[in-house]
């Protein structure tokens, strides 16, 4: 029952999808409608579940005062805060000028933002103390960092006019050459490896041979 | 703790200057900001120095440096030849192509940490339609998509350019909102777009609006641009709306995302592509409309230069090093 | 006025989070928790007024599409991983899920990622048709797809685990590995570029939108 039944629906709905890649007609067309708009719901749960249990860690760990606690009560009272006010301006909740908008604007749009800007930090520094051309490969990867890094900004242009080099060469044809030949074989390369082994391992889920989603027990 | 807060109150007091006491904008002419590059590049090559001789700097300078880069920039007068790209071109020249009063769908397919990047494209892809009077039908897979693309429109709207215009929601350009589902939705709109959006944004109901009451599915869509950070994104859209119903796409993403696109792009199954920031500057330029994206590319290339010195340092370091390290085990051998 | 709020508000959170720099602070974890918090309320409104109220109770109430009734129930099972005793019965709408993506994903990567890519892979060097120029492109075009079709041949070689590489196999992973090499080159390149951006938005906001210092 706890195994069996998973495996089924698994199956089914996998073979129908299948099915109506190659016959987009009544009934597969209908079940194919059915089960995405079933799939946007239970997504809709699965993160509702993601929030909740983020509510459920924190409310623990104010409970058992663990180690930063009052940070967690911030995570709860924002979360209150942004979702009563979501709540209460109804559909439109995202139209300019609600509340919701100005939170979104003003405090989720820097804090999202400045998060991934963080990055850029990280990177230079790690580019300093550990992208080293230790052996032919680490060049190879180097230098064509190094090209695309120059060739796709103005300034590697700029140098090549001061300089008189011919146009053929500047960096951002070199570049250009670079990700429309190399980046496009070794993308596609990696491409074609990783969809034969998503078919494949999709064949297995669908034929019930790979069950890992299902867990132990 | 009382470090702390002597940083805290030293932040505070910059910040309380900037805002109260600087009131005009600084611009800094050709000569100061040529000297402000040299004193960079000099204090780069003290650096350089200081590694080989052993000495790394510690994780802080870099990130100062990179603070510099990328800060300073915004206060220089610095011109900089752009080169648009044969991916940028292909795009545009698709984009003029179609006739006035085309169907063009543009997803929105990314949030706030990447609207650095791609709402340049939005902003410069909306300017272009609105000039060649093309119909714009505005989408999201993900959610914060759509209220990025109200703020798109709004900044074009509000340029003096298209005052004149008389551009109406509604007939001229839709947003239908976000639709969760991932591809399954675009899988759904290549039998009826209808089906996924009820209601626009707004709440108006689909049919009541005279631009998509006639649009079916992607067959009566003439073209379609999607900006995409991710999943779902232009992966998807080429996957299902491309490949499985002949929609043509042109694609605006991340610089993380843009390698992945060029296989795509070689096989035809993409019109088109803007890579990042640059794509963006590069599109800023064929349209002629100078915007972010071009302004941004001087702290793009200035940031590039000092990452690519900072490479530079760590590798002579590493060289020197080692051969200093190897000379003596050879003088014993 | 409550965009002048808004600012330095904005200003307050990105600074916040910049402080991390400096070291992990107070300001620091106060903002991470914000963003936490928030973020987490923007999901939870977001797909509860576009889902649950756009899509399923419009759904049944006002179209009457009763269907989406097995969907809600499903998407309450996912709910039921809160409760230990019945925390197994997830498995059911997730099995749903990983059948749907599997079905999905099985032709449709098949035939763009894989199909497609070959098909545009290999290029006639020839035009096949009598009276059309000898070649099929220009030199550098030509070229070019041979390196594309040599790249990507050595480089799927390399991917090719089942037979060790040595000889003329490993020759070709060998080729292989240099394109991927140069593959990720490229695309570091792109990240620095992509980092960059960010953080150039963010410093645009702090010195541009809030304290109006650029020109």
């Amino acid at each position: 029952m706890r195994r069996e039944i998973p495996l089924l629906i698994t199956g089914i709905v996998g073979v129908v999808f299948v099915i109506q890649y190659f016959i987009p007609h009544y009934p597969f067309n209908q079940l194919n409608n059915w089960f995405s708009d079933w799939f946007s719901i239970i997504a809709a749960c699965a993160i509702w579940l993601g929030a909740l249990n983020l509510l459920k860690v924190s409310a623990n760990k104010i409970y058992r005062k663990r180690e930063d606690w009052g940070f967690s009560i911030v995570i709860i009272v924002c979360f209150l805060i942004i979702t009563i006010i979501g709540f209460a301006e109804g559909e439109g909740f995202r139209n300019i000028g609600t509340k919701f908008d100005w939170l979104y604007q003003y405090v989720y749009t820097p804090l999202s933002s400045t998060m991934f800007a963080l990055l850029a930090f990280f990177v230079a520094s790690a580019s300093y103390r550990a992208f080293r051309a230790r052996n032919f490969d680490a060049t190879l990867l180097l230098v064509a960092a190094f090209l695309v890094m120059i060739g796709r900004v103005p300034v590697g242009d700029a140098i090549a006019m001061k300089l008189h080099l011919p146009l053929s060469i500047y960096p951002s044809e070199i570049s250009s050459w670079i990700m429309n030949v190399f980046n496009t074989a070794g993308q596609r390369a990696i491409m074609i490896g990783i969809a034969l082994g998503i078919v494949s391992t999709s064949l297995r889920v669908i034929l019930g041979i790979e069950r890992a989603h299902l867990g132990g027990d | 703790m009382l470090k702390q807060i002597l940083v805290y109150a030293l932040i505070l007091a910059l910040s309380l200057i900037g805002y109260f006491v600087i009131t005009e904008p600084i611009i800094l002419g050709p000569t100061a900001s040529m000297v402000i590059i040299i004193l960079i590049a000099l204090v780069l090559l003290y650096i350089l120095v200081r590694t080989i001789m052993g000495s790394f700097v510690g994780r802080r300078t870099v990130f100062t440096f990179v603070a510099i880069a990328v800060i300073l920039p915004f206060f220089m007068t610095v011109d900089q030849p752009i080169k648009v790209s044969p991916e940028v071109q292909q795009l545009y020249d698709a984009v003029m192509a179609l006739r006035p009063g085309s169907k063009v769908l543009v997803s929105f397919d990314y949030d706030p940490p990447s609207a650095p990047e791609l709402q340049p494209m939005a902003e410069s892809f909306f300017a272009l339609c609105i000039e060649r009077d093309l119909k714009i039908i505005i989408m999201g897979l993900w959610p914060q998509g759509p209220q990025q693309a109200d703020l798109a429109m709004q900044t074009i709207l509000r340029e003096e350019a298209f005052a004149g215009k008389s551009w109406k929601y509604g007939t001229d350009y839709v947003n239908l909102g976000f639709q969760s589902g991932n591809e399954f939705v675009i899988q759904r709109m290549g039998g009826e777009i209808g089906s996924m959006f009820h209601n626009d944004f707004y709440g108006t109901p689909y049919d009541s609006l005279p631009l998509v009451r006639n649009i079916k599915n992607f067959s009566n869509i003439d073209f379609s641009f999607n900006l995409s950070a991710g999943y779902p994104g232009s992966v998807e859209w080429v996957q299902v709306a491309v490949d499985r119903y002949g929609l043509k796409m042109g694609a605006g993403n991340t610089a993380v995302q843009a390698p992945q696109m060029y296989p795509y792009l070689r096989a035809g199954q993409l019109t088109g592509l803007l890579g990042g920031l640059n794509g963006a500057a590069e599109f800023e330029k064929v349209t002629g409309r100078k915007a972010k994206g071009t302004r941004f590319m001087v702290s793009q290339s200035f940031s590039h230069v000092v990452v690519i010195a900072f490479i530079i340092i760590g590798n002579a370091a590493f060289f020197l090093g080692e051969k200093r390290r190897k000379k003596p085990e050879g003088e014993t051998s | 006025m409550e965009q002048q709020i808004g600012l330095w508000v904005g200003a307050f959170l990105t600074m916040g989070i910049i402080s991390f720099l400096y070291k992990d602070n107070p300001w620091y974890k106060l903002t991470e928790a914000i963003f936490v918090g928030i973020s987490a309320g923007y999901w939870f409104v977001a797909l509860f007024w576009d889902n649950i109220v756009g899509k399923f109770w419009i759904g049944v109430f006002d179209r009457g599409d009763y269907y989406l009734l097995v969907g809600a129930v499903l998407g309450l099972l996912m709910l039921m991983r809160l409760a230990p005793k019945i925390g197994w019965i997830s498995r059911w709408p997730l099995s749903f899920v990983v059948g749907a993506i599997s079905g999905f994903y099985l032709l449709n990567y098949f035939s763009s990622n894989v199909m497609l890519q070959v098909q545009s892979t290999i290029m006639p060097l020839f035009s096949p048709q009598f009276n059309d120029p000898l070649f099929t492109s220009s030199a550098g075009n030509i070229i070019s797809n041979l390196f594309i079709a040599g790249g990507t041949f050595t480089g799927l070689v390399y991917f090719f685990f089942s037979k060790e590489h040595k000889g003329a196999f490993g020759g070709a992973a060998k080729i292989g590995i240099w394109v991927i090499m140069i593959t990720f080159g490229a695309s570091f390149g792109y990240t620095v570029m992509s980092r960059m951006s960010l953080l150039i938005g963010r410093m645009y906001f702090i010195f541009g939108e809030w304290l109006n210092l650029i020109g």
